[in-house]
C-alpha cells in the first residue's frame, strides 16, 4: 500500500465554510496535477451553517485508489499530517456542534507536523493559547486577517491560495508549488492567486513547538455512558436552578447565578467577547434580558457580569447597552482563560479599569465588525487592506 | 344504545354487565373504565367509530377527560404523545392513511417511551380509496418499537383494550400500543360483550407513573434532543431491551387478567384451535378467524384433520414458542391479510416471519405455504378456507405447491 495524506482544515461554521470547502476541494485538485488521488469532505456531525461552530473539513490524497480507498474507510481521519486553522480564535480549542468534547486543535496531528495558523499573530503569542501536548510538533503562521464571508458568498481574498503555498512549502510530498500554480492557472486563472501563493510558499515559516510547549490548561474531560447508565426516552436531567453567590473581597453573599451545564462550554463558538466596565453599569437589565444564551451572572453588586464559559460572543449586549463605553466587544485572541471579569474589578478596580483602558482601544466600532457584509461594497473596501496586511508580512 | 344499557345497569356497579356493542364501542367503553386523561381524534374510517362512541360518552357525562380534537393525524398523535410524557393516560387512533399521515409521529414514540394506547381500524391504504380491511397500515410500524396486537371480536378487543394500559404503562416497557381491528367486521358489528366493573377495573390497572421520565416542573427534564452518533446505538438498544422482555411482561399481565376477570386467554401470543391432532394448520390474523374456524369444522366433518393458529400478538413476535407450536404439524398454510411486495417468495407479512421464526426455532421445518387473501376488506369465504386447506393437505403429501398464492382472486 502506497503513502496516505491526510489535511484537515478547522474553520468558523458559516463564515467560513465556503473558504474551507473551498481550500479541500483544491488540495485535492493540485495533487492531481501530479497524478495523486483523493476526496474532499465536510465533518458530517458539524452544523456549519451555525454562526461560529468550530467545524471541519478534509482532503484526503493517495497515491492509488487502494490506498484512497483505506483512506475513505474511515468517518474521519483519525490522524492527520497537517493542520489548518482558519481563525487563531479557534486556537482556543474546536468543539463540534454535534458534541465531542472540547478538543485541542492539534488533536489529530501526527508527532511532527505542521500546524498551520492563519493570524496577525505572532507563533509564539498563539503557543499561550494553543494547548500543550506531548508531542512535540511545527507551528508556521500565514499572516493575514481572518478571512469572514458568509454562507453562499467566497470572500476572494486569497487566503486560499495562500494556504495551498504554506502547504506545498510544508508538507510537499502532497503537492509542490508547481502543482499549485497549475492548479491556479488552469481551474482558477488568476496569475494574481498564482503570485499570492508563490509569495505564501517563499514566506512561511515553522517553529519547532517542543513536547508540553504552551496552554497549561487541562481541557475538561468525560467518560460516554454505557447504554444501561443512560437515561431512558432520550431524556437530559434538567440544571437546577442556580442561585446568589459570593463576592470575592466582602463575601456578601448575593446576586443570581444560573446553573450551567458543567460539560457543555459554549465558548469554543466565540470570535469575540464583551467587556464590561462594572463603573458605569447603570443595572438597566438590558444585556442580562437580551442575551440568548443566559450567560450574565447578576453579581452581589447588581450588575451583569458575562460569564464566559456560557458567552458564544454574539455581541447582543453590546447593542443593547443605552450606556457609552460599558460593553465592548473585542477580538477573542486578546484575551487567555475565562476568569470573571467582576471577579477582577472587585479585587482591584483601578488596575482593572486601567486594563479596561488598553483593551476596548482595540476593539473595533460595531458597524465595521460585521461576520460577512453589511452593506453594498464593503468587500471591495476590505480587499485592500487584506492585501496590505498579506504584503507587511 | 349500549352506552343507554350501560346508564340503566349502573347502579349495579361491582357486577359485571352484558351489552351488545361493536367492537369500536367495547375499546370506547374500556377508555372510560381506564379512566383515560387525554383523548384526541381526527374522523377517518373504521377507526372513527371508537371517536364517536367517546365524545358520546363524554358528553353524556359518564366519562371525563380531555378530548381534543386535531386538525389532523399528525397532530392527533402529537398531541397525545405530548400529553403522555406529562404524566397523563392517552388514547388515540386512525386507520389507513391516517395513520400514514401521523408517521413521524408514530416514529418518535418508541425512544421517547411514550405508553400510548391506539386503536388501528384496519383499512386499505390508499390508493384506490378503500374501506376495507387490510392489515399493512398497523403494520408499517412492526420495526419501530411499536407493540401491535390483533383481536377477532368485540370482547377480546375490551379486554386487550384493559391489558394494552397495564402492558404499555409498566415501567419495564412504556412504549406504545396498537390495537388492531378489522375494519367493519369488528369495528362496526354488534356482540354480546360482558363488560366488568369500574371496580374490578381499578384493581387490575394502577395508576400511569412515569417517574423519572415525568416532564414536569417539579422533575426538570429535557426531551428528545438532537445527538448524534455518539449515542443513538445506546439510545437503540434501550428499545431493544424493551422487546427483550415484551413476551414475559405480556404473560404476566394475562395471568393477573385471568386472576382479576376471570376470563381465560390461554396463551397470550396466539390461540390455537381443533389443533390437538392437526395433521396441517392455517395461521392468520383478526376477524378472519370465523370464516376459518366455521370452515375448519365442516373439513373436520369430512374426516380431515386441520386446526387454525390464530395469532394475537405480531410484536413481539412471540418466535420460539410460535416455531415450536407449529413444528409438530406436516405443513402449515399462513393467510396474510397483507403484503410484502418484493419479499422473500413474494409472500405476505406474516408467512415471511413464521418462515423466519421456523428457520431457526424449528428442527422439522415442515413447508410454510403462503395465501395473500382478502385485501380491500374481500370476504374471506368458506370455500376459499377450504380450498387453501385443500392445498395445504396437498404439500403435506410431499407434493410441491407453490410457495405464495392469491385466494379468491378473479383471474
Amino acid at each position: 500500500m502506497g503513502q496516505l495524506f491526510a489535511v484537515e482544515v478547522i474553520y468558523r461554521g458559516v463564515f467560513q465554510k465556503t473558504l474551507a470547502k473551498n481550500i479541500a476541494r483544491d488540495i485535492v485538485l493540485a495533487a492531481h496535477n501530479e497524478g495523486k488521488l483523493g476526496i474532499s469532505f465536510g465533518r458530517y456531525g458539524d452544523a456549519p451553517e451555525r454562526n461560529g461552530i468550530p467545524a471541519k473539513s478534509f482532503a484526503i490524497v493517495a497515491g492509488d485508489e487502494e490506498t484512497l480507498q483505506a483512506g475513505m474507510a474511515q468517518y474521519e481521519p483519525k490522524q492527520v499530517d497537517l493542520t489548518v486553522v482558519l481563525d487563531d480564535t479557534l486556537c482556543k480549542g474546536a468543539e463540534s456542534w454535534a458534541w465531542y468534547g472540547l478538543k485541542p486543535v492539534h488533536d489529530a496531528l501526527k508527532p511532527g507536523h505542521t500546524l498551520i495558523v492563519v493570524s496577525l499573530e505572532n507563533p509564539s503569542t498563539l503557543l499561550k493559547t494553543i494547548h500543550r501536548r506531548e508531542q512535540p510538533y511545527k507551528l508556521g503562521v500565514v499572516k493575514g486577517v481572518t478571512s469572514f464571508s458568509g454562507m453562499w458568498v467566497f470572500k476572494d481574498d486569497h487566503t486560499d491560495v495562500r494556504i495551498l503555498g504554506a502547504i506545498a512549502k510544508a508538507l510537499p510530498e502532497v503537492l509542490s508549488l508547481q502543482s499549485v500554480e497549475t492548479f491556479i492557472n488552469e481551474k482558477l486563472k488568476s496569475p494574481l492567486k498564482v503570485a499570492s501563493a508563490r509569495t505564501a510558499f517563499d514566506r512561511f515559516a515553522t517553529i519547532e513547538v517542543k513536547a508540553g510547549e504552551g496552554n497549561p490548561e487541562e481541557l475538561f474531560k468525560f467518560d460516554l455512558p454505557r447504554w444501561e447508565d443512560m437515561r431512558s426516552g432520550v431524556s437530559i436531567k434538567g440544571q437546577p436552578q442556580g442561585g446568589p453567590y459570593a463576592d470575592p473581597v466582602s463575601g456578601k453573599v448575593g446576586g443570581f447565578r444560573p446553573a450551567r451545564n458543567e460539560l457543555f462550554k459554549k465558548y469554543s463558538t466565540r470570535t469575540q467577547r464583551p467587556v464590561i466596565n462594572f463603573s458605569t453599569c447603570t443595572k438597566c437589565t438590558l444585556c442580562w434580558l437580551n442575551c440568548p444564551d443566559a450567560s450574565f451572572d447578576v453579581t452581589p453588586d447588581g450588575t451583569y457580569d458575562a460569564n464566559l464559559e456560557a458567552c458564544c460572543g454574539c455581541g447582543i449586549c453590546e447593542e443593547v447597552c443605552p450606556v457609552k463605553d460599558c460593553v465592548h466587544m473585542v477580538n477573542e485572541s486578546e484575551f487567555h482563560g475565562n476568569d470573571s471579569q467582576w471577579v477582577a474589578f472587585k479585587k482591584d478596580q483601578h488596575t482593572y479599569l486601567k486594563w479596561l483602558e488598553s483593551t476596548i482601544k482595540k476593539a473595533e466600532p460595531i458597524e465595521k465588525r460585521a461576520h460577512g457584509f453589511r452593506y453594498r461594497g464593503q468587500y471591495e473596501e476590505q480587499i485592500p487592506e487584506a492585501l496590505e496586511v498579506a504584503k507587511k508580512s | 344504545m349500549a352506552t343507554l344499557t350501560l346508564r340503566v345497569e349502573e347502579k349495579k356497579k361491582s357486577i359485571e354487565q352484558e351489552a351488545l356493542i361493536t367492537g369500536a364501542e367495547a375499546i370506547a367503553i374500556a377508555c372510560k373504565l381506564a379512566n383515560v386523561d387525554v383523548v384526541t381524534a381526527y374522523p377517518i374510517r373504521p377507526y372513527d367509530t371508537v371517536m364517536q362512541y367517546i365524545s358520546q360518552l363524554v358528553a353524556d357525562g359518564e366519562m371525563d377527560c380531555e378530548y381534543i380534537v386535531a386538525e389532523g393525524e399528525h397532530s392527533q398523535f402529537e398531541i397525545v404523545k405530548h400529553a403522555s410524557v406529562c404524566g397523563a393516560r392517552v388514547f388515540c387512533g386512525s386507520s389507513g392513511v391516517g395513520w400514514m399521515y401521523a408517521m413521524e409521529a408514530l416514529t418518535v414514540s418508541p425512544a421517547l417511551r411514550v405508553p400510548m394506547v391506539c386503536m388501528v381500524g384496519n383499512r386499505a391504504l390508499d390508493d384506490p380509496g378503500a374501506f376495507g380491511v387490510e392489515h399493512n397500515d398497523a403494520l408499517a410500524v412492526r420495526d419501530l418499537g411499536w407493540l401491535l396486537t390483533w383481536v377477532d371480536s368485540a370482547q377480546e378487543a375490551l379486554d386487550v383494550a384493559l391489558i394494552a394500559y397495564r402492558v404499555a404503562e409498566d415501567r419495564r416497557m412504556f412504549v406504545p400500543l396498537a390495537i388492531s381491528c378489522d375494519g367493519a367486521f369488528l369495528t362496526h358489528s354488534q356482540a354480546l360483550v360482558k363488560i366488568p366493573s369500574a371496580e374490578q377495573v381499578k384493581k387490575f390497572l394502577p395508576a400511569y407513573n412515569r417517574g423519572d421520565l415525568l416532564l414536569h416542573p417539579d422533575n426538570v427534564i429535557s426531551v428528545a434532543p438532537q445527538a448524534n452518533e455518539d449515542w443513538v446505538m445506546e439510545i437503540r438498544r434501550q428499545n431493544y431491551a424493551v422487546t427483550e422482555i415484551a413476551c414475559d411482561v405480556i404473560r404476566e399481565v394475562y395471568e393477573e387478567f385471568e386472576t382479576t376477570f376471570g376470563r381465560k386467554y390461554g396463551n397470550p401470543f396466539f390461540e390455537e384451535y381443533m389443533t390437538e391432532d392437526a395433521d396441517i394448520v392455517l395461521l392468520g390474523m383478526g376477524t378472519m378467524s370465523t370464516p376459518v374456524k366455521v370452515a375448519v369444522r365442516k373439513l373436520r366433518q369430512e374426516g380431515k384433520k386441520v386446526g387454525f393458529v390464530r395469532l394475537r400478538w405480531f410484536r413481539p413476535f412471540a418466535g420460539p414458542e410460535i416455531a415450536k407450536c407449529l413444528e409438530r404439524f406436516k405443513a402449515i398454510g399462513v393467510i396474510d391479510r397483507d403484503f410484502s411486495f418484493g419479499s422473500p417468495d413474494l409472500s405476505g407479512v406474516v408467512a415471511t416471519e413464521v418462515r423466519s421464526a421456523m428457520y431457526t426455532g424449528s428442527a422439522t421445518r415442515p413447508p410454510v405455504l403462503d395465501f395473500i387473501c382478502g385485501l380491500g376488506g374481500r370476504e374471506v369465504t368458506v370455500p376459499d378456507v377450504e380450498l387453501m386447506a385443500e392445498i395445504v393437505f396437498e404439500s403435506a403429501k410431499g407434493i410441491v405447491q407453490p410457495l405464495t398464492q392469491w385466494i379468491g382472486l378473479r383471474g
